[in-house]
């Protein structure tokens, strides 16, 4: 399968810390791939270098061989690369409809995406929008009342209304409680099937990533330390004791081999 | 279909409403001819706050339009003055661009900036020109100079007429600024406003320039502040720094636009009426303290409205 994204050697460091060291990463078109690893392992890093967020301090990343290394978010968004964030990012006073539009508004403008399809076109994406992800009962809702799980769905409704060929969810569950998640991932994904939506995200759940991705890059101090099927991966001795950390809690092992038969 | 999702036709209610108010005020100038004055003057304060109105909705105040209020008067002042161009189409025209120019030169380094750092920024450069002109003798220093408009677009305007003429100009430019901006508001570049002011970073993971923006939005608040400066300059017939690019001139467009509120673009002309009612009266009646009258009235808005005097009335529609 065609390479789609693709970091070299890709380092960023903040003063003496060293965020990430030596990333070296292809992702393929189409793919589900998790993010896992402890907090400050260097997850949320990547992905904000790959949008743009944050500069890397030495390597680079490429976008359908194109180096997109260094680029504004807007620019790099307008290619087809999107995220959503740990926190929601939302338009506060305005309603879930209008957030959406605003999102459809900007992607219908934007110069990759230049074949802008009349208003009415624009109106049923956003109403496809906001049944996709479960907000047909808060459309009219201010963004800044909502639940925080159909914050997060927004969120992520958002990032897709700018029409991504990757999408970054980063940890898409978290703040979500252990019932919604399942049905937030089941809906998530359900939503991007039709679209060849190349996924990466962020989570901490095991079960939800070994349910829902192809594969999983596990991160360690700013490193790679496995990467592979959501089988391997979970069973990889690095991973079982620093991602999952086996020797603290071996509930939790036990959990993950669970997960992962 | 709800509210939520319902598209804007091109004539709404707001555009009817507004164009009814065209038609009671211009048909009442022709009754009450005292007032024209009065109504002239809350017509192109309400101009410029209507441009106050977009920066605020974007998240921006300006404590500096009174630059671009004065480009407006000036320009209509030297083209009589010196070119002895007395149209007040073209000192419409030429007002507003020069406003427009001068707004997407100098938005170039503000739209980098927020918050105070804006407000404060947009101050000094209205004061950098205050002070220009308060020391060019050319442009008869702090003393200003006259000027008299004698024609529109080549009509002859002159004597009793002159006065009408120029209210009944104010009012259809008002009107179509009006309906321009309820448009503005309304479209895509519209509800960005609100969206960056809301969250910026959002707006810029979603693929769009929040400088660029901001840019267009300050320069059409400028084109909006020239053509009010125009206005006023051809009306009271004399231009000077004083009455155009000092702070306090900018700072009564601030009050304006908080007294009115933004949330509607009846709200800037609602804002300048009261404004201009209260300044007449106040002045009328408490020659010494009448910005305390102006003070007491922005204290009860902010405190009972915090939305603008405008907020009141879509208060009770929502109830």
């Amino acid at each position: 399968m065609a390479t789609i994204l693709e970091a070299r050697a890709l380092s960023k460091s903040f003063g003496a810390v060293t965020a990430a060291n030596d990333i070296n990463v292809r992702v393929e078109q189409d793919s589900v791939v998790g993010l896992i690893g402890s907090n400050g392992a260097g997850k949320t890093t990547f992905i904000n270098m790959v949008t743009g967020y944050l500069k890397p301090s030495a390597g680079s990343i490429l976008y359908q061989g194109r180096d997109i290394t260094g680029l504004q978010p807007r620019q790099i968004t307008q290619l087809g690369i999107c995220r959503s964030f740990q926190i929601p990012q939302l338009f506060n006073t305005m309603s879930v409809y209008e957030n959406i539009r605003v999102g459809v508004g900007i992607a219908e403008r934007s110069s990759v995406n230049a074949a802008a399809p009349a208003a009415s076109v624009a109106h049923s994406q956003i109403d496809q929008l906001i049944e996709d992800f479960g907000l047909s009962g808060y459309r009219a809702q201010a963004a800044g009342l909502l639940p925080e799980g159909v914050r997060k769905s927004l969120d992520i409704a958002m990032a897709v209304a700018a029409r991504p060929r990757v999408l970054l969810l980063d940890e898409p569950t978290s703040g979500v409680s252990a019932d919604e998640k399942f049905r937030l991932m089941d809906m998530v994904m359900s939503a991007l099937a039709a679209q060849r939506v190349t996924v990466l995200f962020v989570e901490h759940d095991m079960e939800i990533v070994s349910r829902y991705t192809h594969r999983i890059l596990a991160f360690y101090e700013g490193r790679i330390i496995a990467d592979g099927e959501p089988q391997q991966v979970l069973q990889h001795p690095e991973v079982r004791r620093y991602v999952i950390g086996e020797q603290l809690h071996p509930s939790a092992s036990r959990e993950v081999s669970r997960a992962a038969d | 279909m709800t509210k939520a999702n319902a598209r804007t036709p091109f004539w709404d209610r707001t555009a009817f409403g507004l164009t009814g108010a065209l038609i009671v005020l211009l048909l009442g100038g022709l009754f009450l001819p005292q007032w024209l004055s009065f109504f002239t003057n809350a017509l192109y304060l309400s101009i410029v706050a209507l441009g106050m109105a977009l920066l605020m909705r974007t998240g921006l105040v300006s404590f500096g339009q009174g630059l671009y209020f004065c480009l407006g008067a000036y320009a209509a002042g030297t083209l009589d003055h010196f070119w002895k161009v007395s149209d007040l189409l073209v000192a419409l025209i030429a007002g507003g661009l020069l406003a427009a120019l001068v707004a997407a030169i100098l938005g170039l380094l503000l739209a980098k900036y927020r918050d105070i750092f804006f407000a404060m920024l947009s101050l000094a450069f209205s004061m950098i020109l205050y002070g220009l002109l308060v020391k060019t003798s050319e442009l008869a220093s702090t003393d200003g100079f006259g000027l008299s408009v004698r024609t529109f677009a080549g009509i002859a305007l002159g004597g009793p007429r002159t006065r009408y003429a120029i209210f009944a100009v104010a009012a259809v430019l008002a009107f179509a600024c009006a309906v321009f901006m309820h448009r503005y508001f309304n479209s895509h570049l519209g509800r960005l406003a609100t969206a960056i002011r809301d969250n910026e970073l959002r707006v810029e993971y979603m693929g769009e320039s929040v400088r660029r923006v901001i840019h267009l939005n300050y320069v059409i608040s400028a084109a909006l502040a020239g053509i009010g400066g125009v206005l006023m300059a051809s009306a009271i017939g004399h231009v000077d720094p004083e009455t155009t690019a000092n702070w306090t001139i900018s700072g009564e467009f601030v009050f304006i636009t908080i007294l009115g509120g933004t949330g509607s673009v009846f709200a800037p002309f609602f804002g300048a009426t009261i404004f201009e009612a209260v300044r007449t009266y106040a002045v009328a009646h408490f020659p010494n303290t009448w910005q305390m009258g102006l003070g007491i009235v922005m204290l009860l808005v902010m405190i009972f409205l915090p939305g603008g005097l405008w907020s009141a009335f879509r208060t009770r529609r929502a109830a």
